[in-house]
């Protein structure tokens, strides 16, 4: 979502930035983890890139600019600041989670697993799970991701593997491959 | 030996790899069934994280609360444009009913008259075109008591070139009326009369000149009868007819 050389207008801004809504709520739920502060999430981050989009540089990513305002948003905030510290302890290692049901069974049935994966995802670390939701669901490219992030991509990469290893591992023997 | 390639099959199912080396690893899966498993498993769990993933769906509510905050230009409300598109909706409804019936009068309008000008034709062809006949307005009139349930008067033709000729009962839309002839120089013209409920609403109430089938056709409305005039006659006799009809009632 590159955006073109034109004059950035506060019409420009919703029409940018409007189609992203859905998207960056649901984010903001995933890293919040609560309804309300979702949505003062949101609401401070439609804000406060408003209020900078005149400092927005035509020809980048919009759409890793508004992340990336939802994300430092976050991490600033009381919830956003334990969330981080709890990854500081454990930084290296692959994150401890709940360990999920062993039978098969219960791994075929779709809705159940839907929720076991939900699950599993929120227990992840904020930084393992932000990381992996850009990828898989906002479907960012690793250079989206470490612009949104403001990392390299080799961490990209590695936070990537290694959330994805500790969801495989959750989810039972039956998923580990590796 | 497949080791080297497990590193890697994470970025080549996130399409990250380059070109040659995603031909190169396409090609190894395609030989090696352990690679092949674990790009399957791994597809599985991208294509699974990818729909849990979607869970939070914001309300309209907070959804407008954002635009509000963020539009610079008034926007017109949902409900304001729903009202604007329900006025136009309606709009046209009416527009197209107003059509619709005009369409329907004009129909029926037109069903009316050509029931008359083939009413008028049969009289005509008729070898009794007349059940009174009588150029006395006086015996022509009462003629018609107790057969039609109205009444109605008829002008006096002395200084005029009309001649009446005689009368006859006749229906419309399975009402009774009266069916005068008229005779100017060559010309018969038909004069029915028929009470104005029974026929008028199709009508109007407004007088109407016409020409069905040819026929020139004199047409109005008074004290709660409906008249028409019907003949070949052209329409300035057909006028004058009518006008001594009037000024007689």
């Amino acid at each position: 979502m590159e955006v073109a050389e034109q004059r950035l207008t506060a019409a420009t801004f919703e029409e940018l930035a409007m189609p992203l809504f859905d998207q960056l709520y649901n984010f903001a739920n995933w890293l919040a983890q609560d309804r309300t502060e979702a949505e003062d999430l949101v609401q401070e981050t439609y804000a406060k890139a408003l209020k900078g989009f005149s400092s927005f540089q035509t020809g980048t990513n919009f759409r890793a600019w508004m992340y990336r305002i939802l994300r430092n948003t976050f991490l600033t905030s009381r919830t956003g600041l334990k969330a981080s510290a709890m990854v500081a302890l454990d930084s290296d290692d692959a994150p401890e989670l709940p360990a999920g049901p062993d039978t098969p069974e219960a791994l075929l049935l779709e809705h159940s697993q839907h929720q076991l994966l939900q699950t599993a995802i929120e227990a992840l670390p904020v930084h393992f799970r932000e990381v992996l939701l850009l990828c898989e669901v906002e479907e960012m490219s690793y250079q989206e991701i470490a612009e949104t992030l403001s990392i390299p991509m080799g961490t990209v990469m590695s936070r990537l593997s290694r959330a994805r290893k500790a969801l495989r591992d959750s989810l039972g023997p039956k998923q580990v491959r590796t | 030996m497949a080791d080297d390639w497990t590193a890697k099959l994470e970025t080549y199912l996130d399409g990250e790899l380059s070109a040659s080396e995603m031909r190169d690893l396409d090609a190894h899966v395609r030989s090696c069934p352990s690679c092949a498993a674990d790009v399957l498993s791994q597809l599985q769990l991208k294509r699974a994280v990818h729909s849990a993933g979607k869970r939070y769906i914001p309300s309209s509510e907070f959804r407008e609360r954002i635009r509000k905050s963020v539009a610079t230009k008034p926007r017109r409300s949902p409900i304001r444009m729903w009202l604007g598109a329900t006025a136009a909706v309606a709009l046209l409804l009416v527009a197209g009913l107003v059509s619709w019936s005009g369409r329907q009068q004009q129909m029926q309008r037109q069903q009316v008259f050509s029931e008359l000008a083939d009413l008028h034709v049969a009289t005509l062809a008729s070898a009794n075109p007349v059940d009174v006949i009588s150029t006395d307005r006086h015996t022509v009139k009462p003629w018609f008591q107790g057969k039609i349930p109205f009444t109605f008067n008829l002008p006096e033709l002395q200084n005029s070139e009309f001649t009446l000729l005689g009368g006859r009962v006749t229906y419309l839309g399975q009402t009774p009326g009266a069916e005068l002839i008229y005779q100017i120089r060559k010309h018969q013209i038909s004069v029915f009369i028929f009470p104005d409920r029974a026929v008028g609403r199709e009508l109007g109430s407004s007088s109407k000149s016409q020409k069905e089938l040819s026929f020139n056709i004199e047409s109005w409305d008074q004290d709660g009868l409906r008249y028409f005039v019907i003949g070949d006659a052209n329409s300035n006799d057909l006028r004058s007819l009518a006008d001594l009809l009037k000024k007689a009632s």
